[in-house]
């Protein structure tokens, strides 16, 4: 049955609990496991991350909501914890990395597809292929460091080939915005910004969390300069957000964004475990929706109508591989910035050069990991083992 | 736990996807001509790094008058004994993490309700070895006016190549085949360790220490024999 914000109640926040056996509950197979469901467990890790980064930040803004609001953190921190930990030990950092770039990859396309302003399934494009790019940097860095072929976590789904280079990801900060979008703009659009911010910046901050974790100096030296990138995306998806959006009004549409993707969860899930926990998960959220849209009633006097239409969720991600769609858009990979625009190689910024040149000037990282890096079945040490084929038709 | 590995839905290898198999590798091919082009930057980074870096950290300085007079009179003989201590150090660490390896051992035995069974009670025997060496080697450590409680470099080293083994050993998932797999190369390396341990003792003249790590490597070689075995058994079992 479809869901309808303003008409399902969901779980009762009071009646939302867990134990700690429900948070650390058996992990998924990285062996047997769809890749698809992994890429839903980084997803939602992240989505419910950002659902406390947000909190955090409203709790210090508004005093009237202080108490509901520590609510709704104690349970998605709990949310966030049953689901992180679905991930299993035998991950490596860097096998947990390629899924984190499969996820940017696989989501942010359909979300380009979805979305129906095309300025913005422009943005979603052009971070599309800087991710797909670092997908290939560190599929090299993988084969290179641990012996191991990328393709045993991305199971086929999604291509290891160069994207927009990695070396011109870096660009100067004013050259990082978007423009936001309007607060009339269609539900959709502000789920979709919501839920790529919320993404990005759980893979930034992996990243700067695992880099050293790396004995490698070249290890270091990738997961610094992604991480560097990683942030750059927080800014650009982050400021496709409308800044005048009141915080409750922020509140409401994450909480909704957080239903909208649980719902797609428990649509597409493969893995019956998996499903039953989005299926709850659903249901703690539309009971968190109840409380934010609450709130929002109650001290903004306005109707989240206004800001939810008919409350009818949009279109929900498609979770199966975008490789035709991904294909199609490297032909954009010359695509550059300049402040908010997006323009062609020869108009870029010249304070996104400059600041790219001096960032390079020791050294790419991610060039020098990749040197005649091709990615091959079995790793590269299996190259000359392959016959070579005909070209692919894109 | 269903202590055995089955055949299943491994989704892992480009089989499993055959109608992108074709297609996913022409096009990394084709695409692969744009990779850069300089193959040799990787290696160059890393040499760099290595020119540069410092090391781990260094041997404590023993703080006991005694271990200060056995000290110079090492030197004296153009030895240099942090060498003993730093490999003091790391016997120990090997030992001391080698009996939480083996406790970890003995709960997956116990917990496993089918499959190749291992006997409980010689395992706690051998845990019982590990931590009697464990206390052993800090006594001699001690003995030569150094603080068994201090973590060498060679110590903390053998501590990350440990960390393998310890997520092998405590993952509930592991069986015990599996696990008796990761022990057997902690078993190996112990061997070796103790081996060179008497000959470095022998060699700087601490030869009544050498004795008892002679005594100690006996029992080091009779663990490896056994787990040897049971491994052998466990898996042509699994196999049969």
């Amino acid at each position: 049955m479809a869901i309808n914000l303003l008409q399902d109640r969901g779980t009762a926040l009071d009646q939302q609990r867990f134990t700690w056996k429900e948070l650390v509950q058996k992990p998924i197979s990285k062996l047997d496991d769809d890749a698809f469901t992994r890429i839903r467990v980084i997803l939602m890790n992240g989505v419910e991350l950002d659902a406390l980064r947000l909190k955090q930040v409203l709790l210090r803004m508004n005093r009237e909501a202080r108490v509901p609001i520590a609510q709704l953190m104690r349970v998605e921190q709990h949310q966030a914890t049953a689901i992180n930990w679905m991930l299993s030990a035998d991950h490596s950092p860097l096998e947990t990395t390629i899924a984190y770039e499969q996820v940017a990859i696989e989501v942010t396309a359909s979300v380009a597809q979805l979305e129906p302003d095309p300025y913005m399934a422009q943005g979603y494009r052009f971070g599309l292929l800087e991710d797909f790019d670092h997908l290939y940097r560190y599929s090299a860095l993988m084969d290179r460091l641990e012996g191991k072929d990328a393709n045993n976590i991305v199971q086929g789904y999604t291509d290891i080939v160069p994207g927009r280079p990695t070396l011109v990801h870096h660009r100067a900060p004013e050259n990082e915005l978007m423009e936001p979008y309007p607060r009339d703009a269609q539900l959709a659009t502000k789920l979709h910004a919501i839920t790529l911010v919320g993404g990005e910046y759980q893979t930034h901050d992996y990243y700067m969390n695992i880099g050293p974790v790396f004995a490698d100096p070249v290890a270091r030296l990738l997961y610094a300069e992604i991480a560097s990138v990683e942030s750059q995306h927080i800014t650009h998806y982050g400021s496709m957000l409308n800044p005048d959006e009141s915080p409750l009004e922020k509140l409401m549409l994450h909480e909704a964004a957080e239903v909208w993707n649980y719902a797609a969860c428990a649509e597409q899930e493969t893995n019956p475990r998996l499903k039953t926990l989005w299926e709850r998960f659903l249901d703690y959220e539309l009971g968190h929706f109840q409380v934010a849209m609450q709130l929002f009633k109650d001290t903004e006097r306005r109707d989240p109508a206004e800001v939810l239409g008919d409350g009818k969720l949009p279109a929900f991600i498609q979770y199966k591989s975008q490789r035709d769609f991904v294909r199609k858009t490297l032909a954009e990979v010359p695509l550059r910035k300049d402040g908010t625009q997006f323009v062609d190689e020869d108009a870029e910024a010249v304070s996104s050069l400059a600041y790219r040149n001096h960032m390079n000037s020791q050294g790419s990282p991610s060039n020098s990991v990749s040197g005649g890096y091709q990615w091959t079945p079995g790793t590269e040490l299996n190259r000359n083992m392959l016959p070579t084929t005909q070209p692919a038709t894109a | 736990m269903d202590n055995t590995i089955s055949t299943g839905m491994n989704r892992t290898g480009l089989d499993m996807a055959p109608l992108s198999k074709g297609t996913m590798v022409s096009f990394a091919q084709q695409e692969g001509q744009r990779a850069p082009a300089d193959t040799e930057a990787m290696a160059e980074l890393r040499k760099t790094y290595a020119l540069e870096a410092d090391r781990v950290g260094s041997v404590p300085v023993p703080a006991k008058l005694k271990g200060m007079a056995s000290t110079m009179m090492d030197t004296l003989k153009g030895n240099k004994p942090s060498v003993l201590l730093d490999k003091l150090g790391e016997r120990a660490a090997y030992e001391r993490t080698g009996v939480r390896l083996y406790e970890a051992l003995i709960l997956k035995v116990s917990a496993a309700s089918s499959g190749p069974m291992v006997d409980t009670a010689a395992l706690m025997r051998i845990r019982d070895d590990e931590e009697s060496h464990f206390h052993m080697v800090a006594k001699c450590i001690a003995e030569l006016g150094a603080d068994p409680t201090a973590m060498t470099p060679c110590a903390d080293i053998s501590g990350v190549a440990a960390l393998g083994h310890l997520q092998v050993m405590t993952d509930p998932r592991t069986t015990v085949a599996q696990a008796l797999n990761s022990i057997l190369m902690i078993e190996l390396g112990d061997n070796a360790g103790w081996d060179l341990l008497i000959e470095l003792a022998n060699d700087m003249g601490h030869t009544e220490m050498a004795q008892q790590f002679t005594v100690a490597l006996e029992t080091e070689r009779q663990h490896l024999q056994t787990v040897q075995g049971w491994l052998r058994q466990a898996v042509l079992e699994e196999a049969t």
